[in-house]
């Protein structure tokens, strides 16, 4: 199950990303819905977070696509363009100010995992349980998916987007903190925290009985 | 079970704060190979790692969903809109 879960969507290169943003110069129009089309789910996801509705997220993202294609001659290739349109989205996102609300806070702090499960020397006393892995139970890893899912719905937004752009977009932890406008050790925290809280979610799930 | 770290080794709890940096490389040399031992020695921070790894692949693996022929019109509309404005 775990081996059939790793598999990735199509990596997304620069150099597909540079070949489509020339035609998109040149006047190719399907050259722009292909390069939409390549980046549309990981800038919702992540539009999602900072947004109350998936109407406004969808605003936000057309929004910064008419930004991009504005800014074009702006876009130097400095860094790649997937982190550049990250970046423009955040920013047209944080803009829209639904977020007022939200805590900027980095996040719940204390430890990943609950001390009562330590001894008084740190040692495991309640240890995680062994995750039971069936390579042929396609039901369980469309729950594990959905729970995973969920449970990235519910982490607090900083964490959700960390962990969105760093394991599910696959940034590098450089571009996370380009595109967020954070420094490089609160992009580690959140990460470790998001990424634990996660675990958290799936032990239940997983632990055998 | 026995827990065979030594005295500057580090304890479980340690552990699981260290993992994301383990992962992520973010370790220096000497906190890698302190890591590395309590895990050669632990078959429950074994385990997290292994859980922890599993979860960053699930989350991975997220479906990607695509666009619909509505978007890709709203879209196209978008580039034109652009293009006329570019004159």
């Amino acid at each position: 199950m775990i081996g059939a879960l790793a598999r990735r969507s199509e990596p997304v290169t620069v150099d597909e990303d540079a070949e489509l943003l020339a035609r998109v110069r040149a006047g190719d129009q399907d050259a722009f819905v292909a390069l939409v089309a390549r980046h549309h789910a990981s800038m919702l996801r992540l539009a999602r977070s900072f947004v109350s509705s998936g109407a406004i997220a969808e605003e936000v993202v057309q929004d910064t696509w008419l930004g991009v294609l504005r800014g074009l001659d702006d876009f130097a290739g400095r860094s790649t363009f997937r982190t550049w349109l990250m970046r423009i989205l955040v920013n047209r996102a944080r803009s829209t100010g639904v977020r007022e609300n939200r805590s900027v806070a980095v996040g719940d702090a204390g430890p990943v995992v609950d001390r009562e499960r330590f001894d008084a020397s740190g040692a495991w006393m309640s240890p995680p349980q062994h995750w039971v892995e069936d390579s042929d139970d396609r039901l369980q890893a469309q729950a594990l998916t959905e729970e995973i899912q969920e449970a990235l719905g519910q982490l607090p937004p900083r964490q959700r987007e960390v962990v969105i752009l760093r394991d599910v977009d696959g940034l590098t932890g450089q571009e996370v903190c380009e595109v967020l406008e954070i420094s490089e050790a609160n992009q580690r925290v959140l990460l470790h925290r998001g990424r634990s809280h996660l675990r958290g979610a799936l032990e239940s799930k997983l632990s055998a009985v | 079970m026995k827990l065979l770290w030594k005295k500057d080794g580090y304890v479980c709890q340690e552990m699981v704060e260290l993992i994301t940096d383990y992962l992520e490389g973010n370790l220096s040399r000497s906190q890698r190979r302190r890591f590395e031992a309590h895990i050669a020695a632990c078959e429950h921070c074994t385990e997290y790692l292994q859980q922890m790894r599993t979860t960053i692949s699930l989350t991975g693996s997220l479906a990607v969903e695509d666009l619909t022929d509505g978007m890709r019109e709203d879209f196209g509309e978008l580039y034109r809109k652009w293009r006329a404005e570019e004159g």
